[in-house]
């Protein structure tokens, strides 16, 4: 029997993920809602005046859609850690950083990219439109994988701790304050018509940046939660 | 050990170097009195007033001092939780988990001296530019550093997490050093540097830099302090204090 490719395994992994959520779809559905239901209190909470809102609205979408991440991260290894699925896992052939890729990308595609979709939506809500809207979804398509990324490190670290859900958002929500700003920064910038191209190409050097980096950091925590 | 007289080692043992430290704490914590009584002597009587600034500006002596040292004491902790990973040596976990509040604490000075300065001459405590940010994280990440150690029970995992934390937070460092000249904003770019004469007053400069050394005296003489508060706590050991009685090694394991 030969073994199975780096590309293979990798596929395996999305496979398994997304079929597991397919199964539970409540689970997506709630992170899903929990955006919707988030970004409404806003207006409710500081006063329906359209100008206000346009303007705090760039800056909540994408707190929400940081919060709808870093709530989501629980389910990113803790299932597998407890039912000591992840344990095997880390003893297949292929290096694990192709394992944490193919988690943290389904983990996007159930948790970030549904916000991605919904977000023109919450983003008439704020009285955004024409341009702003495209941006807003733009920034995000580019942000969320990053927050999934990063996100993965701090999940990763935190792995069976006491109180992780709070110690990942302290460890997590510092490192997401470049992706927020200029994610949030590049939605302003095209309100106010000064074009949006620095803080897109910002957030595309961000994506790379943690690309790079976090899947052989969050590799490394594993390993280390796991030993 | 026997190929030379010197044995390079002797020290990173944790037992070889809790005397050693203990025997240079005092030196340290000298130097650092009289280069800080020194340093704040010259900054308040000696360095001129500033024409725009008046006598507000002074502290900078401890603001920019505070600073550096927040992000130094950074890159030191990384780079000793680096050698840990790489070389899994205990000793220099022991070093990365001694600096962490001593950074915090200059963190916190520099963003604490920065608004006392910020007020009289911007008018506000607090605003929100980029460098200040930046170094507010730098607080944040010295804080979830300290937080995941303590919360985790398993002395190996905690040293190797935390390790992993700070390696990656590294990469505010440069942010925030370069944050005044990627972001045009409120904060002032740097008046000292390595390359240009700097843009101030001899005495000043003088002053800035006699206060850095005794922060970093200080820093020295704090960490091997509570390096050695580290090493007995984690070496409570029959063979170490040999008045131990069993029930305290008992309790201890």
């Amino acid at each position: 029997m030969s073994q199975p490719s780096m590309w293979e395994a990798l596929r395996g992994v999305v496979r398994r993920d997304l079929l597991l959520a397919m199964r539970h779809r409540s689970d997506v559905a709630m992170s899903v809602f929990f955006v919707v239901i988030v970004a409404s209190l806003f207006p409710l909470g500081v006063g329906p005046e359209p100008t206000v809102l346009r303007m705090i609205g760039p800056g909540v979408l994408w707190v929400t859609a940081l919060l709808a991440c870093l709530l989501s991260l629980g389910r990113l290894f803790t299932a597998d850690y407890l039912d000591g699925v992840l344990e095997q896992m880390l003893l297949i052939p292929q290096p694990l950083v192709v394992l944490v890729v193919g988690k943290v990308f389904a983990h996007w595609v159930i948790s970030g990219l549904p916000v991605v979709l919904l977000s023109p939506l919450l983003g008439l809500q704020f009285g955004l439109g024409g341009d702003s809207l495209g941006v807003l979804t733009l920034s995000l398509l580019l942000g969320t994988p990053t927050l999934s990324m990063i996100g993965a490190i701090g999940a990763a670290l935190t792995l069976g701790l006491r109180g992780s859900g709070f110690l990942v958002a302290l460890l997590v929500l510092p490192l997401f304050v470049p992706v927020l700003i200029f994610g949030a920064g590049a939605v302003t910038s095209s309100l106010a018509g000064i074009g949006s191209e620095a803080n897109l190409s910002l957030l595309g050097a961000c994506f790379l940046l943690s690309l790079a980096f976090a899947p052989w950091a969050t590799a490394v925590a594993l390993r280390i939660a796991l030993e | 050990m026997s190929f030379t007289g010197i044995n390079w080692f002797k020290y990173s043992s944790p037992q070889a170097f809790h005397p050693l430290a203990g025997r240079m704490i005092p030196w340290f914590s000298a130097a650092a009195l009289v280069l800080i009584g020194v340093g704040l002597y010259i900054g308040f009587f000696v360095a001129p007033t500033d024409f725009q600034q008046g006598d507000a500006y002074r502290i900078i002596f401890v603001h920019v001092p505070a600073a550096w040292m927040s992000m130094f004491l950074y890159v030191i902790m990384a780079a000793w939780a680096g050698l840990g990973l790489g070389l899994n040596a205990r000793p220099s976990f022991m070093m990365a988990q001694a600096i962490a509040p001593t950074g915090a604490m200059f963190t916190f000075l520099a963003l604490l001296t920065g608004s006392m300065w910020g007020k009289p001459t911007w008018g506000a405590w607090w605003v929100w530019d980029a460098r200040l940010t930046s170094e507010l994280i730098l607080l944040f990440q010295y804080i979830g550093i300290i937080l995941l150690r303590a919360s985790i029970d398993d002395l190996r995992r905690a040293d190797r997490a935390s390790a992993v934390f700070a390696l990656v937070g590294v990469v505010n460092v440069p942010i925030i050093y370069f944050s005044v000249r990627w972001w045009n904003t409120l904060h002032q770019g740097a008046s000292v540097s390595m390359t240009a004469s700097p843009k101030m007053a001899a005495t000043m400069v003088t002053a800035m830099l006699v206060m850095t050394l005794g922060f970093w005296m200080y820093s020295i003489a704090v960490t091997l302090a509570r390096m050695r508060c580290v090493i007995v706590e984690r070496e409570r050991q029959p063979a170490w204090g040999k008045n131990a009685s069993i029930q305290e090694v008992a309790e201890a394991r």
